[in-house]
């Protein structure tokens, strides 16, 4: 807890930190906007969400060790987590569509218990990066590092983040993916397959989450155990900012970021994962008494 | 032999198997005390998620709690072990009882998924914080005072301790959900809102109901912790992504809502589960994995709610036109 | 004759929507007072203002000389005062016998009433009040496996169950078949008669409310817009302009 003091005898490391949480939160946005999308469209949580980030993760790395720069990762690991998500749809995930919220969230659990373990027994527990290569910006004389790849990882980012917003308000699919969003019946009524729709909006999430685990897997390490946190990430993001709300997921994904970068260094990075679940329990707690006090509840 | 005559037999045999098991399958004591843990599992879970409705995927904090609160007092009290251990329980179930009243305050007012994912978060935050606590060992965990008494000793004890909880719990549970509060839970889980609307204090109801599940859980963390030897934060205590998990699974597979489905469903994925990991070495997780997602698509209801639906005038769900006759001497 | 139920100046905003404007009415005790309004005039706005469901912006409501607009749901429906749901609610998966147990009102706040057993006098109520509705033969069956019209009946058990100062009835006559309807509304007014429950209506039926009633009040776009005795209000241009005007 001295690190505290530490921030104000330094206040660049403070910058420092800042820096580097904004950098990362726009990868947190990425897997929230995806899950948000699954969620308004399907009504469906999907806890697989941060496997999904790890499969993509490995993709980027398994490009690595073949010799191709991990950038190209990105678009590779979008198009093959498309087809996983769009396969997954197509086997497991129609069966629950129409089930109540908590039977999605217990599937999804298995499903990311199974890619967890399969991720382990197939590439094993070791933890790895996809070298990218690039160097490092020094501001402030030095005392503030900013890697080059953080920072494409961030525009990476928002250029992926504004291709699915294009998508989904100019494609024929993106109209008919937020047809059904609104209402499904209405959707099917006019003539949309909805099962379609479905497995594409699957699809296109998994698709999305590839592309934040290449980032991930560049810009930090991937792990089979990397999953949980992310999801957890995405389901914090997305309640505080809102179903409907781009550009809310992006700041508030930017925000977790940062807090956590700041509480990383303030706790000790033994508690870093305590105080993304933690956090978690607090944001639910925090707006179940502010609702309490309108008689409402989360619904 | 009449009805009444069946179900006594039926326990009475159940009594004697249970019993007897220590020396019918010495080799396996340590995994048959851990079927009574999944029991007592499945069916404080079943209490908050089948009963009432609130599918935690956190009870396992109050596991962890008892564990670890018995094995401080084990350490620090100065007590010789069997009052050292007793005490410990006792105060494994008080502090997860407590607890469970400072927590349900903020989480009981959370609604379904929200309370689930909440749960779960607080599952997984508290093996992490107990991870960097060092008064309670940090990453390296506790390990409990060794079992006085002749080698393979611990086993049978603590094999009973465990068979001994299981039994409180059980019909705990039975003479509960027979009453009013049984009624009032139902209620909760059908329609909270038409609960709250008929008078009902839904709150103390919850609140009561996790701090039950909290006891029994506190108890049979205390004597778990005990019986495995070795207390770890993620692993052991706050399992929160396994253990903390499969108890809503065995609640499910065997039928929600009822007093027996948990148990049975207790027992198949206890011994599934066994079985996965003797002969399925490396994949056994993998394994695992499936039969959830399979589990849950494929048999949401369960063995007993499957049944209920198939078989409802077995269930009582029939029409009668006229009031049963009462026995003789009634 | 005192009022048992008094709304003065309830006001309740959603969002943009002004849903109740200034609202004021009063029940007397032991009668039954109707609400009728076209869809969207702020009736069941009204219902759940007065049992709490939400907080009103400004007025207040006086139960008994109470004031409730403060408490919760659960302390309201203490007092005495329930409502039924316009969509019937009850619950699902327990048996009727189930649902009129749970009926039961707590009577004291103490822990140890919590884990009470029901008593056989609960039973026996509950199985006259079954017969009442009509639902005896069918006690044993899950509430979620009854049509439409039965859930109806149950949920009116229920209430009764509960030995309510006052009633507020959402639309009770909703969905019921209509040669059904007749029966329903007798035992409205034994219960009334017999048990002495005051009773607040609402209905989009007019001759079932026009029987009903002995003093009505009409909303229409969150305002109230007349009130008086049926005869009255059945001859009330702004009434009769507010339904046929009403798109």
């Amino acid at each position: 807890m001295d690190n505290i003091l530490l921030l104000f005898d330094a206040p660049v490391l403070s910058v420092q930190l800042l820096l580097d949480g904004l950098l990362i939160g726009a990868i947190f946005a990425l897997a929230a906007y995806g899950m948000a999308l699954v969620w308004g469209v399907m009504n469906l949580i999907n806890i697989a969400q941060g496997e999904f980030v790890m499969l993509g993760g490995y993709t980027a790395f398994f490009l690595y060790t073949a010799g191709i720069h991990p950038l190209f990762g990105i678009p590779v690991a979008a198009v093959i987590m498309f087809f996983v998500g769009w396969a997954l749809y197509r086997t497991i995930i129609f069966r629950i569509v129409d089930k109540d919220l908590f039977i999605s969230i217990l599937a999804t659990f298995g499903l990311s218990i199974l890619l967890q373990q399969l991720a382990n027994q197939i590439f094993d527990a070791d933890v790895r990066t996809a070298e990218s290569g690039f160097g490092s910006y020094f501001l402030f004389d030095g005392l503030v590092t900013v890697s080059q790849i953080k920072l494409i990882a961030f525009a990476c980012a928002l250029i992926v983040g504004a291709a699915l917003m294009l998508f989904l308000k100019r494609s024929r699919m993106g109209q008919a993916i937020r047809a059904t969003a609104q209402n499904a019946r209405a959707a099917r009524i006019m003539g949309i397959d909805t099962d379609r729709v479905y497995a594409w909006t699957f699809g296109l999430n998994a698709a999305i989450c590839g592309a934040a685990g290449a980032l991930v897997a560049m810009t930090w390490i991937v792990h089979p155990y990397l999953g949980l946190p992310y999801t957890v990430r995405a389901f914090m993001i997305v309640i505080v900012a809102g179903l409907g709300n781009v550009f809310g997921v992006f700041g508030a994904g930017v925000g977790l970021g940062v807090a956590e970068n700041f509480a990383g260094f303030i706790l000790g990075a033994e508690y870093q994962a305590a105080f993304v679940f933690g956090l978690l329990v607090v944001i639910l707690v925090w707006r179940r008494f502010r609702l309490a006090r309108e008689r409402r509840y989360l619904r | 032999m009449n009805r009444n005559g069946l179900r006594f037999g039926f326990y009475a045999v159940l009594v004697v198997v249970a019993i007897a098991l220590p020396w019918m399958a010495p080799d396996f004591r340590t995994q048959l005390s851990f079927l009574w843990v999944m029991v007592v599992f499945a069916l404080t879970w079943d209490l908050l998620g089948g009963q009432m409705g609130y599918n935690s995927f956190g009870n396992i904090v109050f596991f962890g709690i008892g564990m670890y609160a018995c094995a401080v007092v084990q350490r620090d009290s100065g007590l010789s072990y069997y009052p050292g251990l007793f005490v410990g329980m006792g105060v494994g179930a008080a502090v997860a009882v407590a607890a469970a009243g400072i927590l349900g305050s903020g989480m009981l007012g959370l609604r379904g998924h929200y309370f689930a994912i909440g749960t779960l978060g607080l599952g997984i935050a508290a093996g992490e914080i107990a991870g960097g606590w060092d008064y309670i060992g940090a990453g390296s965990g506790l390990v409990p005072p060794l079992f006085p008494g002749a080698i393979g000793g611990r086993e049978t004890f603590f094999y009973f301790i465990c068979l001994a909880l299981a039994a409180m719990t059980f019909p705990t549970l039975r003479w509960l959900y027979a009453g009013r509060f049984g009624l009032v839970i139902n209620a909760i889980r059908d329609d909270e809102d038409k609960a709250e609307a008929m008078g009902i204090a839904t709150t103390r109801y919850k609140t009561a109901a996790w701090c039950i599940s909290a006891l029994f859980l506190g108890l049979i963390g205390a004597a778990a912790g005990n019986l495995i030897g070795f207390i770890d934060p993620r692993d052991v205590a706050f399992a929160g992504a396994t253990y903390g998990v499969w108890m809503v699974l065995m609640a499910i597979l065997g039928g929600k809502g009822t007093l027996w489905g948990p148990v049975i469903g207790a027992v198949i994925f206890h011994v599934t589960q066994e079985l996965f990991w003797t002969y399925l070495l490396g994949w056994q997780r993998v394994a695992l994995g499936i039969l959830i997602v399979f589990i849950v698509v494929f048999f949401p209801l369960g063995i007993l709610g499957w049944a209920r639906e198939r078989w409802p005038e077995r269930f009582g769900h029939r029409v009668e036109e006229t009031v049963a006759q009462p026995k003789a001497g009634q | 004759m005192t009022n048992i139920l008094e709304v003065r100046g309830a006001r309740k905003t959603f969002g943009g929507v002004i849903a109740n404007n200034d609202i004021s009415l009063s029940v007397p005790e032991g009668k039954i007072v109707g609400l009728i309004g076209p869809n969207g005039s702020g009736k069941t706005t009204l219902f759940n203002s007065i049992v709490g469901y939400h907080p009103i912006d400004a007025g207040s409501i006086l139960f008994q000389g109470e004031e409730m607009s403060r408490l919760r749901v659960p302390h309201i429906a203490r007092r005495g005062l329930l409502r039924t749901f316009q969509q019937t609610r009850v619950y699902g998966k327990m048996t009727c016998v189930q649902n009129m147990l749970a009926s039961v009102p707590q009577s004291k706040s103490g822990w140890r009433h919590m884990f009470a057993r029901a008593s056989a006098a609960d039973s026996r109520r509950a199985d006259e009040l079954l017969k009442f509705v009509g639902l005896f033969a069918k006690r044993n069956l899950r509430a979620g496996d009854l049509s439409f019209g039965q859930q109806k009946l149950l949920e009116f058990a229920m209430a009764l169950m509960y030995k309510p100062t006052m009633l507020l009835l959402d639309e009770p006559t909703a969905g019921i078949n209509p040669t059904l309807i007749n029966g329903l509304m007798n035992r409205v007014q034994r219960v009334n008669r017999e048990f002495g429950i005051t009773l607040l209506v609402i209905e989009h039926n007019m001759r079932v409310i026009m029987n009903l009633a002995e003093y009505i009040y009409c909303l229409a776009h969150g305002e109230l817009l007349a009130e008086g005795k049926p005869e009255a209000i059945q001859s009330d241009q702004r009434v009769i302009d507010a339904y046929l005007g009403a798109h």
